[in-house]
């Protein structure tokens, strides 16, 4: 019980004093998470438009296998984004095993399908008498299609924060194909917040542990209120 | 203006419009009545070019909107459509009466000077910096009709606009309705499952049950000489006495269950007919104190109820057939009219209106 209390005062001391290392990690999680959102945005909204206006065959179907990758466990992309990029992948070549660009990649696939279902979920949110009203206000596709998107920004907001919600919460990916490797140089070093946990757990450093992930979960609430905010607008 | 030739709607198989065939004069106010669920909100989104129809044409002024599919933007944007529901967009309540505005690419001075003019008109002046979400249902409604009014439509189509409101707000739409109507020449197409609203809005109504028009005409035709049985009960005719035409001393007149009624017209003997009487042409007078005008009907019975009505009371009287009437409260009062009192009920022949069953 002592150690637990000492651990949260030691973290409170890392994070009053902004210890280099913390931050480090700190700013490391959120630019690697930050990224994966935004190339997750530009691909999600865009594809979830083109679904939801969209009319093929097997639209339902995909419609569906996307929901179900919602739950995709984030060590199995790890694994499949390491066997890709392992030096005996397709991708070998490229050398970015380990990189913080691999942990882009492995959380930008891990987010693209929840972004991609909850824009479509923000589209299909409209109210049909509005969409009506636009057709009968005399809207070409185009302005159609922008005027139901615009109608649906705050959803398609909260689809971004949720994305990014799960990419910097997640752990299994970033250890697999980032490895939580603290180097030398800031953009060499692949720890994050989420593997930096997971190791000083393991090691007894709680303190550590309780500072960074006060952190964490400081970066998500902060998220959570900005979104409210814009929303409440 | 628009031709509607006989118009199908079917949906998953079930048919909603079963051949409506109409036409709707440039300038008019025309009315779409009928009950819910009898297709009018359906006829006016085919008109709008919002639905499809399964069958039939719908020219608009000379065009078959639905087979020229490249003239779809240009047909649209000389209509304007209000919905049953309150809708806007979330955004200011200017910028909600712009979008059609935007939509045609007019500049930025332009769209202010029509959206002030547009709110000014519907009441809402100062209004414009407001959240459009934030306004009433009544409020709302109107922007809808402003957002709708400001592209300068050359018809405008309302789907029961005042179907969710409160009295004040009904008021206010329906004297825009006409105003638009009067100063602008716009033609108006509206629906309504309020038969009175029909009666003070349109030049003429169209009445749609079964999936098409069972009547056509002015509100002084629709509901003085309903078409068929179902027409009369919609108007709000409450006395509809089934029976055959009969000769009775060289005369036509309906036996409907051994009671004898005389008409002013009447189709030939053996016709099967619905005679229509509205209450407010039904006399009722103590039985003893009777002294019925030669000509006119009178009709022995029995008071089975009196049920209040606003300032009135509706007295239902058993004849034989069941007749009901409308009296004031003074009336049944001075008349001393309670259940089982024994009376008659007398009406002119004209006041009947016959109308043939199939």
């Amino acid at each position: 019980m002592y150690e637990i209390i000492e651990g949260f005062l030691e973290a409170a001391r890392l994070i009053v004093t902004l210890d280099a290392d913390v931050m480090a990690i700190a700013l490391r999680s959120i630019l690697i998470s930050l990224t994966a959102t935004v190339i997750g945005t530009l691909v999600a909204v865009p594809l979830g438009a083109a679904i939801y206006f969209g009319s093929f065959p097997g639209r339902k179907g995909l419609i569906n296998l996307i929901q179900t990758l919602y739950a995709l466990p984030t060590v199995v992309v790890g694994l499949l984004i390491f066997l890709l990029i392992s030096r005996v992948g397709p991708f070998g070549f490229m050398r970015l095993l380990f990189t913080p660009t691999a942990m882009v990649i492995a959380q930008t696939v891990l987010i693209l399908p929840i972004m991609t279902g909850l824009t479509i979920s923000a589209l299909s949110g409209v109210d049909p008498v509005l969409r009506d009203a636009l057709r009968s206000l005399g809207a070409t596709r185009l302005q159609f299609f922008g005027n139901v998107m615009k109608e649906a920004r705050f959803a398609i907001l909260a689809a971004v924060a949720v994305g990014f919600g799960r990419a910097i919460s997640e752990v299994g990916a970033a250890i697999l194909v980032g490895g939580n490797i603290m180097a030398s140089s800031f953009a060499s070093s692949t720890r994050v917040l989420t593997t930096a946990i997971s190791l000083e757990t393991s090691m007894g450093n709680i303190s550590e542990s309780i500072a960074l992930g006060i952190i964490l979960l400081v970066i998500a609430l902060g998220v959570n209120l900005v979104i409210t905010a814009i929303q409440h607008r | 203006m628009i031709e509607l030739v006989d118009v199908r709607k079917e949906f998953d198989g079930k048919s909603v419009l079963a051949g409506v065939t109409g036409r709707i004069e440039q300038g008019e106010i025309f009315a779409v009545i009928g009950p819910s669920g009898s297709g009018k909100s359906t006829l006016l989104r085919l008109i709008d070019l919002l639905d499809t129809p399964t069958g039939g044409t719908i020219r608009v002024k000379g065009i078959d909107i639905h087979a020229e599919r490249e003239k779809s933007l240009a047909i649209r944007r000389m209509m304007g459509m209000v919905f049953q529901k309150p809708a806007v967009f979330n955004t200011t309540v200017s910028e909600n009466i712009a979008v059609g505005l935007r939509f045609r690419g007019a500049d930025g001075g332009r769209i202010r000077e029509k959206v002030e003019e547009a709110l000014d008109m519907v009441g809402l002046a100062g209004y414009g910096e407001r959240r459009a979400r934030t306004l009433s249902g009544g409020e709302m409604q109107r922007v809808a009709l402003a957002r709708a009014m400001v592209i300068e439509p050359e018809i405008l189509l309302l789907d029961e606009p005042t179907a969710n409101l409160d009295p004040v707000s009904v008021e206010k739409i329906e004297e825009l309705v006409v105003r638009i109507n009067r100063d602008l020449g716009t033609t108006i197409i509206f629906s309504t499952h309020d038969m009175y609203q029909g009666q003070r809005l349109a030049h003429r109504i169209g009445v749609l049950m079964k999936g098409g028009f069972s009547q056509v005409g002015t509100p002084r035709e629709v509901f003085t000489l309903p078409a068929t049985r179902e027409v009369a009960r919609f108007v709000g005719i409450e006395n509809i006495i089934d029976g055959v035409v009969v000769g009775e001393n060289g005369a036509s007149v309906v036996d409907a269950g051994g009671v004898r009624v005389r008409a002013g017209w009447l189709p030939g003997p053996g016709e099967e007919v619905s005679l229509c009487i509205r209450s407010e042409d039904l006399r009722i007078a103590p039985a003893d104190a009777a002294r019925t005008p030669p000509g006119r009907n009178a009709l022995p019975g029995v008071v089975t109820a009196v049920v209040p009505r606003g300032p009135f009371s509706r007295v239902a009287v058993d004849c034989g057939v069941p007749l009901s009437s409308v009296l004031t409260w003074k009336r049944v009062d001075d008349l001393d009219l309670r259940e089982g009192s024994r009376v008659v009920v007398s009406f002119s022949p004209e006041s009947v209106h016959a109308v043939r069953r199939d």
